[in-house]
This record gives structure tokens, C-alpha cells and sequence, in this order.
């Protein structure tokens, strides 16, 4: 688990805005967010909810949901431009170059099919092959994922499955057509606890293999620093730090990430999630002036609340937004 | 499976001996079954006698499985206003009922589902906004006036279709009297069928478009979208898939709304049907008659309600699950 | 305690005008509309006789001469000119219809009242009883709701007319129609009350009333009533427009009110008969007129059901 650098990025997002047009004026969800994924990288993204983490996440993949839209910056996928594609080529590239997995296994599932119809189907849909050879590939990938006896419960209905198995065959079905960058959406949410480690485990070991990226959406600090390289904080629509997962996690920078690594239990100790930071993310409708964080920062000065921080670059890789490291180091 | 087919059927049979004994109070307490058989001319003894023979002196179980057995066997009795067999005469005009019903029925169900996905699917534009309207007047208008003013337009005014009757018809076989075959007999179709389907149409319409715009909310239907299949395997293959397992039940149950408001529909338009010869048989105090109607409607429902269920059945692998296993 | 004197408490008007509904009604220029086109007809229809220029019914009144004219026109024999024409016995279709819209009226106000009370009764006893009585008459009413309810009317009428000596069918017409389209349409509030019911029985205040020896029903009526009062009334509302249309519908198959007291339907079965020889008129006027009744009060009925319950929106 190394920071990957030198190589052009798998993913490159830059400056992105994502507005919700309402009644009482737009809200802007996404606030210019910049990160990177390097091939094969498994990056991080943490945040409360309604920071926009999985809005990035539909975002890239264009499948926000209306009235929301993509209102500034652009996404980058191996060089090409892809947030301005045309409809149905935005199609070919979703599952086929990047695959989705979704929070709720239980009902991500279309209940009146089984899996080997709905595995099937999505393989001939990105690639050109028999119904024989889809089906020895969706045996093969359920095999992978983990389905005892796969060959035989590949006719079976989604509802035959657990939970945890379902999540399994929803990996599955994300990866049927090799894409090479996997979004996973709070994957394990929904799961008991238990299964949690099994199913972050299988698609980190299933991507690796395949050399696919992952972006993994998740409030669980914990899981980013088991399965990450980097992790990229958001707060409020914006990003806050990114960065090597260890780095962040043993020295956070920012006070908010700060405040997030505060809340990771540890052995000797336990704390609630994400409770150790006074007050709540502010709504979209009312984010102050200034740095977002600034009304919860511990650390706060008067340049907060008057003047935005930039994400700025720091030593060892990493890019903080907040005015306490302006001085340090130079924009970017 | 079997179990299940049984159990429906039980129940059937129930509902169905719990309607025949309405039938039969009706037909035997309403009036006087022998005043209403012979003439002013008749003596006293003649009418014990002919009661006698109509077994009206049997205890009422005796009365009512004789009631049962002979309505099995098609035996209704005789039609007080025609002096006819009445299985005769409702079997002479069902053809013209049920081919009323299927039309519409299928009319219906085509447009309904159709209209439906589209006004789901191109939310806003002018088209779904304009058929919404239309089906709220659907809606509201008393059926017996729908075909009223269509008589005016398309009869009185245009003269493009007949009015009434069903145009010329031909028998299938020994008895089936259709209109299907001759060009008359379709034109003549066309103003009652539309008639007797607009109000069905309009509700399953509703129930398509209402049903069909949560299941494209579900994550099943995201998920798919983000696995990159086309909009048309997504909104055909998975989303009316899953619309319709709903739409079955509450359609089917229409189906049997259509041919009890064939009975409206006939009348308007003179068509020769069952549901005309009950309206007369109210009039009349036809009992027999108004015996026979009520078990063959109640039959009717019966027979469409296990259909439902078993097509229900088999469209949701759930409900085949989740019965077995529920039976270990 | 502030004395409350008939001065200074606020008028039960003011308080009416005052409340949410009577705001979202004034906010709701279709609920105004429908409420004021089902006020004139109803105002028009109890003052018929008053309103009518004409007595349609009086044979001594009529002149076949006048028969056919068209609306608005002067009758080629007499002269007499009729706002919306006459019928081919020189009955003037402005006075059959209001004669016809207080008929109509009636049976649906008297089988949606007869409804009601039908269905509020039976959904107290079913609710507050429970058992074997509760669940034979949620059954019937399951059943009953498989079958729409103008076949159901139909087959009331139909039995209801075999009981009755033939002498007597043209006079208890209007009653068998009304006890016809009521009994088809008493689910709806049996299963709100029941509802109702089930949840109030329980509470504190009837547990301590059957503590004390009171008779627990009278206080479960007492407190249920008013809280069953906004379902009811929409039931009733849109109640009120299918029981015109099933009155129509009955009198248009010939088998409701007798032809002597015409109603909107009846002069829609008669008005058909004319379409042919091109006297419109005669059909036309009723069939507006039952639509806009039934059509207005129907969406007075749907707005008042968004009205009391502003999460159904």
C-alpha cells in the first residue's frame, strides 16, 4: 500500500459542481471537487451524510438523479472526457469501464428474475458473446465472489439469497463485464456486522486481481483504513484533505478529519461515530462564509470566516483546504 | 402448488353454494313461483298439483340441493315473461356478451398498459399531461352517457357507425352466433366495445402509470441503469416486468367489472346480449331469469379470480417460494 | 375563568372562515367553481316549484302543440317561445330538468344518508365487538367490494321488487332505489368507523367508563363521531356523486324511478329516443346538467379529500 504517483490517473475529477435547482434557488451539493484515482489504487471517500459522497459517486458515473446536475468541472476517465457524453455512449462506459455497487443488497436486485438472467444479461449487453459463454463466465465470477456450489444457485431467485450472498452476486454482477473502476457505494451498510469484513475483503481481492480501481464511499474511518490507499475527506460539498490513508490517519491535518480520526474505536477505547465534533454539517442552503467547517472548528480564526481556503498540496503528497497551512506551502 | 390450486378451489366452491343460496331464496320466496307459471284460468287443485310437482313442498334443505343439482346441470328453470328454458336463453346470447366483453376487455388492457408506461415514462411532456386530463373526465363520465354521446357523434352526426344491434353475424359451429367475421358485425363492435373499455382503460392506465413510476424509484432499476443496460431492456425488460405483477390482479378483477357493465353498455345500444335480458328480467320479475344471471356473474368472478391468482402465481417466483417454504 | 359572552367570542362564522380548510378552499379556484355550480343546482332543485315556469307534470298545463320546439326559438303553432325547448309532449326540458335534478337529488341524498348510517352502525358493532361478528362482516364486505355496486343495486332492485305486490312497485319505486344504492355503498364508512373503533376502544377513558358501570358505547360514540367526521364526510361527498350517477344510471336502464317522476337519468332514456330525428335539445340539457352535477360534486369530493388530509398530497 503505497502512494501511487508518476503514472497518469485512471480517474481524474477536476473542479466538479453539482447543483440541485429548487424553488428557492439552487443548491450546489458539489462544491469543486478535485481528486485522482491511479490504476489499481483503492481511494477512500469519507465524510457525514449529505457531505456528497455518493453524489460524487453518481456524478461520475452520470446518473444523477433530476433536477440535480452536473454544473461545473469536468471527469476524466483515461483521458477522456466523460461528463459530457452523449446519453447513450455514457451507457457503454457505465458497468463496461466503471462498475457501481449499491448500499442495499436486498433490494438492488430485480426480484423477478434470477441472478444467472440478470448476470447474463448485463455481460451481453458490454460484451460480444454467446449465452453459453456468459453463463460459464457468470458461474466463474459467482464462484469468485464466493456463492457455494455457484453452478447450481445461479438459477436460483434473488430472495433464495442472504443478505451477504446478495451483496455477493451485486459485486458480481458489477464486475460481469470488467470494468475498470469499481464505485462502491457504502457497500457493507446494510449488512450485519459480521458479514461486513467479508464483503470489503472480496471486492478488494476481486479488483486487485482484475487490476480495477475502487472508490469506496463509506462513513466507516475504520474500513478506509483497512482497505485503503488514499482517502479523500469531504465536508459540506468540498473537500477538505486527501491523501496516503496512513498518513491522514495517524496525523490528520485538517481539523475536521481530525475530528473524524477521533471517532475511529480502537481496542482500548470506543466512541461513537462521528460524535466527537461539536454541532452538525451545516444544510446546503446554509453554508456559512468562508471555510464550511469554520462555525465546528476548534481551531477557527477570523480568515475562515471571511475568505474560502483553497486545497492546497502539502509534503508527502497530501492537500489540505484550510487556512492554518496557507503558509507553509505555495497554491497549487 | 397442488395444495394451493385446491385450497382456491374450496374456496370457490364456497362462495359460489353461498351465491346459489341467494339465487335460490330468491327464486323461491320471491313471489309465488306457481301464479307466476300458470294462467288466471287455472284451479286451486291444478296449482297443488303442479306445486306438488315442482316439489314446493319439500323441507327447504331438499328444496335447495335439488335447487343446486339441477342449476349444475344447466337447469334453470323456466323464463316466466318468455315461457323459454332459461339456460337456453342466456346460452343463446352469451356469444354476443362475451365477445363484447374480450373486445373491450382487451382494448382495455392494451391501452391502458399502453397510455399507462408512456405517461410514467415522458413525465411533463404535453401528450401525457393531455391523456391524464382526458382520463379524469374518463373517470367521471356515467358510462350509459359515454355511449350516448357517441351515438350522437359517430351514429347521428358522422353516420360512419351503426347505432345499434350487431350488424349481421354468422354461427360458429352449432350455436355460437358471431360478428366478428362480417364487416357489419365488427362496425357494429366498435362504439360498444370502446363504450364498456374506456372506464377500465382509464383505471389501469392509472394503476400502470402510478406503479410504474415507484418501481422506477426502486434501487433495482438504478442498479440496472448503472450496470449500463439500455433504456429500453431497463424500462421493458425490468421495469414493466415488475409493474405489471400488481396490474394483473386488480386488471383481472376488471375483467369482471366489464361483463356486469355490459349490462349498462347493451342497454345503450340494444345489443343482444345476457346482461339486456337481465335488465328485462329486473323489469319484469323474471325471477328464473334473475336467478340464473346472478349465478352465472357470480361464476364468472369466480372462475376469474382463481385465474388471477394462478397467473399471479407464476408471474412472482416469490409467492412460489415463500408458499413452499412456508410449508417446509 | 374568562367569561365568554356571546359579544366577545368569535362568531362560529369567523372561526369557519377562519380554519385551514375553508383557507385552502378560497386558495382552490376548482373547489370554488364546483362548489358553486353544485350549490345552483342544488338551490334549483329544492325551489323547483317555485323556479319552473312551467309545471311539467300538470297534463291540464301542457299543449301538444308545443311540443319539438327548439331552444330559444318560436314555436311555429303557438308562438311560445321555451329557453331550452320542449319534449315532444310540450313539456319545457328547463322545468323537467329541475323537477329531474330534485328527483336525482333526493335518492342520492337520502341513499348516501341511508348508507352512512347503515355503515357507521355496523362499523361500531364490528369494531368495538370484535370476533366471529366482526370478521362475517368484513368478509360480506369484502366480497361485496369484488362486485361493483351498480350491478349490486341492480340485483337489490331487482329482489326488492319481487317482495313487493305488484300494486305497489310504481309507488315504492323511489324507496326500493334508495335502500338499493345505499346497500351498495355502506363498506366504505363501515370500514373507516371500524378502524376508528378499534383504536379508541382500548383507550383510557372506555376502559375507566366500563370500570364506573357506564355503558362504554355511548362514550365510544360520543368521541369516535367526531373523530371519524372528515373520512365520513369525503366518503359521503364523492358517495353523494356515484349514487346520482347509479340513479341515473338505474332510471336510464328503465328500472328506477317510475316514468312518472322523471329524473335526470329518465329524461336522458327519453331524450336518446329523439337523437335520431335531430331534436338535440331534449337530451342534451339533462345529460349537462347530470354531468356538471356529478362531475362538480365528485371534485369537491377529491378536494376535500386532499383538504383534510394534506399528506395524502
Amino acid at each position: 500500500m503505497t502512494a501511487i504517483s508518476n503514472k497518469p490517473p485512471l480517474l481524474s475529477v477536476r473542479d466538479l459542481v453539482v447543483e440541485f435547482p429548487t424553488r428557492r434557488g439552487t443548491l450546489r451539493a458539489l462544491d469543486q471537487v478535485s481528486f485522482d484515482i491511479a490504476e489499481g489504487e483503492v481511494l477512500g471517500m469519507v465524510g457525514e451524510s449529505g457531505a456528497g459522497k455518493s453524489l460524487t459517486g453518481a456524478a461520475i458515473i452520470g446518473l444523477l438523479e433530476p433536477p440535480g446536475r452536473i454544473a461545473g468541472g469536468e471527469v476524466w476517465l483515461r483521458g477522456e472526457r466523460i461528463d459530457n457524453l452523449s446519453v447513450e455512449k455514457m451507457r457503454r462506459i457505465r458497468g463496461r469501464r466503471i462498475g457501481m455497487v449499491f448500499q442495499d443488497p436486498l433490494t438492488s436486485l430485480n426480484p423477478l428474475y434470477t441472478v444467472a438472467e440478470q448476470l447474463i444479461e448485463t455481460i451481453r449487453t458490454h460484451i460480444d458473446v454467446s449465452e453459453k459463454e456468459a453463463r460459464k463466465r457468470a458461474i466463474a465470477l459467482l464462484d469468485r465472489v464466493g456463492i457455494p456450489a455457484a453452478a447450481r444457485r445461479i438459477d436460483d431467485y434473488p430472495h433464495h439469497f442472504s443478505g451477504g450472498m446478495r451483496q455477493r452476486v451485486v459485486i458480481a454482477l458489477a464486475l460481469s463485464a470488467e470494468p475498470e473502476l469499481v464505485i462502491a457505494d457504502e457497500p457493507t451498510t446494510a449488512l450485519d456486522v459480521s458479514g461486513q469484513a467479508q464483503i470489503i475483503d472480496v471486492l478488494k481481492d476481486i479488483c486487485a486481481e482484475r487490476g480495477a480501481s475502487v472508490m469506496l464511499i463509506t462513513h466507516d474511518m475504520g474500513v478506509i483504513a483497512e482497505t485503503a490507499d488514499r482517502v479523500a475527506v469531504l465536508y459540506a460539498g468540498r473537500m477538505a484533505e486527501i491523501g496516503p490513508v496512513r498518513d491522514v490517519v495517524q496525523a490528520a491535518e485538517h481539523p475536521y478529519t481530525a475530528g473524524l480520526m477521533g471517532a475511529i474505536p480502537t481496542l482500548t477505547q470506543t466512541a461513537d461515530r462521528l460524535t466527537q465534533i461539536p454541532g452538525s454539517m451545516p444544510r446546503l442552503n446554509a453554508i456559512p462564509q468562508g471555510c464550511a467547517f469554520n462555525p465546528r472548528c476548534p481551531r477557527v480564526f477570523d480568515r475562515c470566516r471571511a475568505e474560502r481556503p483553497e486545497l492546497i498540496a502539502r509534503a508527502s503528497g497530501r492537500h489540505v483546504a484550510c487556512w492554518l497551512y496557507e503558509t507553509e506551502t505555495e497554491n497549487v | 402448488m397442488i395444495a394451493f390450486i385446491l385450497r382456491r378451489i374450496v374456496q370457490s366452491v364456497i362462495v359460489m353454494l353461498t351465491v346459489a343460496i341467494v339465487a335460490f331464496a330468491l327464486f323461491r320466496f320471491v313471489g309465488d313461483p306457481v301464479a307466476s307459471m300458470v294462467g288466471q284460468e287455472t284451479t286451486l287443485a291444478e296449482r297443488a298439483e303442479i306445486r306438488q310437482a315442482l316439489g314446493l313442498n319439500d323441507p327447504f334443505p331438499v328444496q335447495f340441493f335439488n335447487f343446486v343439482t339441477r342449476a349444475v346441470q344447466g337447469d334453470f328453470g323456466v323464463s316466466y315473461r318468455l315461457q323459454q328454458p332459461v339456460m337456453e336463453l342466456i346460452l343463446s346470447r352469451l356469444p354476443a356478451t362475451l365477445e363484447l366483453a374480450l373486445v373491450s376487455g382487451v382494448l382495455a388492457f392494451f391501452f391502458g398498459v399502453g397510455f399507462g408506461v408512456y405517461t410514467a415514462l415522458r413525465r411533463g411532456n404535453w401528450l401525457s399531461g393531455s391523456i391524464m386530463t382526458i382520463s379524469l373526465i374518463g373517470v367521471s363520465l356515467p358510462t350509459f352517457l359515454i355511449g350516448v354521446l357517441l351515438i350522437w357523434v359517430f351514429a347521428v352526426e358522422l353516420q360512419w357507425l351503426p347505432s345499434f344491434g350487431r350488424g349481421d353475424t354468422v354461427y360458429i359451429g352449432d350455436w355460437w352466433r358471431t360478428g366478428l367475421l362480417t364487416e357489419s358485425g365488427r362496425a357494429s363492435l366498435i362504439l360498444p366495445a370502446i363504450t364498456l373499455g374506456l372506464y377500465q382503460m382509464t383505471l389501469i392506465m392509472r394503476l400502470v402509470r402510478a406503479e410504474m413510476l415507484e418501481v422506477l424509484r426502486t434501487d433495482y432499476i438504478k442498479f440496472a441503469r448503472a450496470r449500463g443496460l439500455s433504456n429500453r431492456a431497463v424500462n421493458f425488460g425490468h421495469a414493466l416486468k415488475n409493474t405489471l405483477v400488481p396490474v394483473i390482479t386488480i386488471t383481472g378483477l376488471q375483467m369482471g367489472s366489464i361483463i356486469a357493465f355490459s349490462i349498462i353498455t347493451e342497454t345503450v345500444f340494444q345489443w343482444p346480449g345476457v346482461g339486456a335480458l337481465f335488465i328485462r328480467s329486473v323489469q319484469f320479475v323474471d325471477v328464473p331469469v334473475m336467478a340464473a344471471y346472478l349465478m352465472l356473474i357470480a361464476l364468472v368472478f369466480v372462475v376469474i379470480n382463481l385465474i388471477v391468482d394462478l397467473l399471479y402465481y407464476a408471474v412472482d417466483p416469490r409467492l412460489r417460494v415463500d408458499r413452499s417454504s412456508a410449508r417446509g | 375563568m374568562t367569561d365568554f359572552t356571546p359579544e366577545n367570542r368569535p362568531s362560529i362564522f369567523f372561526r369557519a372562515w377562519d380554519s385551514d380548510v375553508a383557507y385552502s378552499f378560497r386558495r382552490s379556484p376548482l373547489a370554488i367553481t364546483a362548489a358553486l355550480v353544485s350549490l345552483v343546482i342544488i338551490l334549483a332543485a329544492i325551489f323547483a316549484p317555485w323556479l319552473a315556469p312551467h309545471d311539467p307534470f300538470n297534463p291540464a298545463s301542457l299543449n301538444l302543440m308545443d311540443g319539438f320546439t327548439p331552444p330559444m326559438e318560436p314555436n311555429a303553432f303557438t308562438g311560445n317561445v321555451y329557453w331550452l325547448g320542449t319534449d315532444n309532449q310540450g313539456r319545457d326540458v328547463f322545468s323537467t330538468i329541475l323537477y329531474g335534478a330534485r328527483i336525482s337529488l333526493f335518492v342520492g341524498f337520502m341513499a348516501v344518508l341511508f348508507a352512512m348510517v347503515l355503515g357507521i352502525t355496523l362499523g361500531l358493532i364490528a369494531g368495538y365487538r370484535g370476533g366471529w361478528l366482526d370478521s362475517l362482516l368484513m368478509r360480506v364486505a369484502d366480497v361485496q367490494l369484488t362486485f361493483p355496486s351498480i350491478l349490486l343495486a341492480l340485483l337489490i332492485f331487482g329482489v326488492a321488487r319481487g317482495f313487493i305486490p305488484p300494486a305497489y312497485r310504481e309507488a315504492m319505486a323511489i324507496w326500493v332505489l334508495i335502500v338499493a344504492i345505499g346497500l351498495s355503498d355502506w363498506v366504505q364508512y363501515a370500514r373507516v368507523v371500524r378502524g376508528a373503533t378499534m383504536v379508541e376502544k382500548n383507550k383510557e377513558y372506555v376502559q375507566a367508563a366500563r370500570v364506573i358501570g357506564a355503558h362504554p358505547t355511548k362514550i365510544l360514540v360520543r368521541h369516535i363521531l367526531p373523530n371519524v367526521m372528515g373520512p365520513v364526510l369525503v366518503i359521503a361527498t364523492i358517495g353523494l356523486a356515484l349514487a346520482i350517477i347509479a340513479e341515473a344510471t338505474l332510471s336510464f336502464l328503465g328500472v328506477g324511478v317510475p316514468a312518472t317522476q322523471p329524473s335526470l337519468g329518465t329524461l336522458i332514456r327519453i331524450g336518446q329516443g329523439f337523437l335520431f330525428s335531430g331534436e338535440w335539445w331534449i337530451l342534451l340539457f339533462p345529460a349537462v346538467t347530470l354531468l356538471a352535477l356529478a362531475l362538480s360534486v365528485n371534485l369537491l369530493g377529491d378536494w376535500l379529500r386532499d383538504a383534510l388530509n394534506p399528506r395524502l398530497r
